[in-house]
Order: structure tokens, then sequence, then C-alpha cells
């Protein structure tokens, strides 16, 4: 019954973000409404946080959104200041001897007309000006810093309760016991036996880390909408922790297997070292863009059905569109539990081969 | 393009928040909730082996309550059938000693009994005797009286006497 009142309220955000939408719309009617240009936005990354769009008394489209820092590294500068600046993109920014400007939510270095020089390749714009190292806190990792204290709220509030009472769980603590139990027994358990407890950490993180940005990627407004686990460049850092983990605690038995297959013709064993290392590599591989995908994929399918409404602007196509997205939101949040779930059981997996003791 | 390809900076701080979080959370979350809940599970079994182990004493107790009273039981009845043995013996004995006591008191009284009527019969012949002399006295009297032919008789009978 909770789960119907939250995708009730999810899909009365979502017919809000339509109406978002529809200003955009309306901005965009002269050079029509561009679904991939639309859908992009929302997928990757942003240097501030769009909530919406209104139009004044004079006509003008005046967006409303957060801004947020941007830290630039160049020449050997240094450069901190906050994303409102860039006035979405209409103004550069110099700091010293570097002058910046936002174009499609990247920053790069004006040319001396403090402008962008494009060439045209195959009909695609191709920009010329060079970037700055950018370590920027984008839309994305400010979601992470929410997601983070979230999680630091509740698991930590979670293990206060524990120390107060041992008796039967209450509260949140009975809601997510369950899960905690269910990673232990069910995904690291069977894969790293009495390894359990040294790796059940790094589990745990990454499980509730994934299943929480995932969740959060749903909710179609600030706090959330931010396409985080659906980021290749989150999921691979993942992947990454992933892979430390495997190798740094591979143990003698699995560099073994990995570089000197025990077992095989002398012949075959660098052959089969190569395809091992490149397992090695594949693995975080996939990980990386299982996660991606599947996320990204279903912001996609969402979003493209919310822009139906204006793609036939037309009222009739609505109620087909909320519901269509009804579904799919059903489905993302099985997904979001899914790809968790296949992220730290792959994980767990791994590192149970890698720790594994010679038999 | 640019959506498959990472960029460094959130690679930078995707890793930083990672690495943060995972830090504090084992530090201060999953290490002592997972204690916790081992340490419960833990309470728990032992409560659960403490129960199984009080259950199977009571069994043996009552087992050996049952045994006990088994045991008592064949006890009673070896003490009744020992009863019963006693009683028929006492009783047997009783009846032997009734029936040597009857014997030997059947044999007093056959001893009195002829010995009485050895008397009886000693007394009977002295009184018959008595009376045959009575009557003879009284006959002879009268006979005695009239002739000397009796006279005769009564010498006679004297001699018979005599001889006797």
């Amino acid at each position: 019954m909770n789960k119907l009142y939250l995708l009730i309220v999810l899909s009365c955000l979502f017919m809000i973000n339509g109406n978002i939408f529809a200003s955009e719309v309306e901005q965009e009617k002269e050079d029509k409404f561009d679904v991939n240009k639309l859908i992009m936005a929302h997928i990757k990354d942003a240097h501030d946080w769009h909530i919406l769009d209104y139009t004044d008394k004079a006509g003008n489209k005046v967006p409303v959104s957060i801004p947020l820092p941007i830290i630039l590294i160049h020449n050997g500068q240094f450069d901190i200041f906050m994303s409102s600046k860039f006035e979405h993109g209409h103004k550069t920014v110099t700091k010293g001897n570097n002058t910046y400007l936002l174009d499609d939510n990247t920053i790069y270095l004006a040319d001396a007309n403090g402008e962008l020089s494009y060439e045209e390749k195959e009909g695609a714009h191709i920009v010329l000006n060079e970037k700055p190292l950018d370590f920027s806190i984008t839309k994305n990792i400010f979601s992470m810093m929410i997601v983070s204290v979230l999680l630091l709220l509740v698991f930590l509030s979670m293990a206060k309760a524990y120390k107060r009472n041992l008796g039967r769980p209450k509260g949140l603590q009975a809601l997510l016991e369950p899960v905690i139990m269910f990673v232990k027994d069910e995904i690291a358990f069977p894969n790293l036996g009495n390894k359990t407890n040294k790796f059940l950490p790094f589990l745990l993180t990454i499980f509730f880390f994934i299943l929480f940005n995932n969740l959060m990627g749903i909710i179609p407004i600030f706090p959330g909408g931010a396409n985080v686990t659906g980021n290749i460049a989150v999921t691979m850092t993942l992947a990454l922790f992933t892979f430390f983990a495997i190798n740094l605690s591979g143990n003698k038995n699995y560099w073994k297997h990995t570089l000197w297959m025990p077992g095989v013709p002398v012949f075959i064993k660098p052959i089969l070292a190569v395809v091992e290392i490149m397992g090695m590599i594949v693995k975080p591989v996939a990980l990386t863009i299982r996660l991606f995908a599947n996320i990204t994929a279903g912001h996609i399918i969402i979003l493209s059905l919310v822009s139906l409404i204006f793609i036939y602007e037309s009222l009739v196509m609505s109620p087909v569109s909320v519901l269509f997205v009804l579904f799919m939101n059903c489905l993302e949040l099985l997904v979001a539990f899914l790809q968790a779930y296949i992220f730290t059981m792959l994980s767990a997996l791994f590192i149970g081969m890698a720790v594994e003791e010679a038999h | 393009m640019d959506l498959v390809t990472p960029g460094i900076g959130l690679i930078f701080w995707t890793g930083i928040i990672f690495a943060v979080l995972l830090f504090v959370l084992t530090k201060f979350a999953w290490k002592p909730i997972n204690n916790m809940i081992s340490k419960r599970n833990q309470s728990i079994e032992d409560a659960l082996n403490q129960a199984e182990i009080a259950r199977e004493e009571m069994k043996k107790l009552q087992a050996d309550n049952e045994k006990i009273f088994a045991e008592a039981r064949i006890e009673r009845d070896k003490m009744m059938q020992e009863a019963r043995e006693i009683k028929d013996q006492i009783v047997g004995q009783a009846k032997n000693e009734a029936q040597i006591e009857v014997d030997k008191i059947k044999k007093a009284a056959n001893r009195d009994i002829i010995a009485q009527k050895t008397a009886a019969m000693e007394e009977i012949r002295n009184q018959v005797l008595d009376l045959s002399v009575l009557v003879a006295e009284k006959v002879i009297r009268k006979e005695l009286k009239s002739t000397p032919q009796h006279e005769q008789l009564i010498d006679d009978l004297l001699k018979d006497v005599k001889l006797n």
C-alpha cells in the first residue's frame, strides 16, 4: 500500500516535471522540440542543478537552478567559483590568465575572442578549444554527497539503535536488518565462506551506495533525479574499488592460477596467462558497463515516454504516457534493487575466487 | 560520445566520497551492526540450545520416573507373590498340624471309647450278674419253701456254682 502511494507521488512529480518540459518546449518552438537534446541534458552530468524554467513578463526564459562550485586547474592555476557566474552559458568567467566558458555542460578555455571555435567534421560540431582539468562539484557529485549523508544518517543511527538494545529490531532497524542479513547470508557468505566478515563492510557499502543512488535517480526532482549510477565515471570508479579489492586480497593460489596456470602443458601457460590478465580487466569493465547501461537505459526510456506528450503535442497522449511512465517506474524500482544486487553479487564472486584456498 | 567518456573530476570525487563512506561506515556502522547481530544470533542460539538441553533432561527425568514406577510395580508384584506363597505355606502347615492333632484326638477318643465301652460292658455284666443273682434268689426263696426236690436242686446249683 505504501509502495502504491509512493508510486503515485512519483508519477505526480513526473507530471510536474512534464510541466517543466512544457516550458522548455514553448521556448524551443522555433527550432522544434528536440527529444535527443532534452534526454541527453537529463542523463548527463551538469555544472548546476537545474530545477525548472519559467517565462517572465518580458517573455524571457528564466531558468531556476542550484549553482554548484566549479573547481578548475589550468596552467598551474587553481580556480574556484560558483557555476552561477556563467549565467547558464551566457557569460565567460575570467580568473587570472584563464578565461573559461561553459558550453553544453562542458567547460572550455575561451579563445582570443572569448568564444569557441568549431570544426565541422562529418556533420558534427567539434569544439577545438582546450579544456581545463575539471574537478568541479557537479550535479552527480552533489547528489552523491547527499546520498552519502543520507547513508551515514541511516546507518549510524541504526548502529546506535543496536547499542541501545539488543532485543527485537524496531523501525529503521527492522526495515534494513533483513537487507543487511540478505547481503551477508545470500551474497557474501556463499562466495566468501569464512572470509565473509572481512569483506562484508565493502560489500554492504557498495550495495547500499548503489541502491540509494539508484533510488534517488528515480525521484524526478531535487534532491533526486541525478543520473549518478548511470554515469560511466561513477560506475567505473566503483568497479575500480572492486578491482582493487580482488587483486589486493588475491592470495598465492589466485596469482598462480592467473599467471602460471598449474596442471596444463607449459606451452599453454603463457597463453592462459594472457587470457587471465585480460579477464582481470574485463571483470571490472563488465561491472562498469552493466550498471551504467541499465540505469541510463531506464532513465532514457522514462524520459522518452514523458517526451511523447510533447512530440504529439496532444492532451490525449498524456494519460497513455503517464501510464507507461508509471509502469516504467515500477520496473526501475526493481532494476534499482536488481543492479545493486548484481554488482555486489559479482564483486563477492570475484573476490571469493581470488581468496579461495587451493583444493 | 561524452556519455561514455568518464570525466576525471567525477572519478576523483567518486573515489574520495566512496572511500570516506567505506571507511566511516565500516568503522561506525557495519562492524558494530554485524557484531551486534552476531551476538544476538548467538544469544538466541544459546537460549534455544539450553531449552533443548532442558527438554532432554526433562525427558530423561520422565524416563527415570517411569523406570522407577515400573520397578516399584515389579517389586510390589513380587511382594504380593511372596506373601501369597507364605500364606499358602502357613495355611498348609496349619492344616497338616491340625490333621495330626485331629488324628491324635481321634485316637485318644477311640481309646477312651473302647475303655469306656469295656468298663460299661463290665458294669453291665456285673449288674446282669447281680440281677440274675437277685432273680435267682427270689425264685429260689419261693421254691425252697415248697419241696425237698427243690432243696435238691439248690444243692445241685450250689454245687455248680462252686465248680465255677
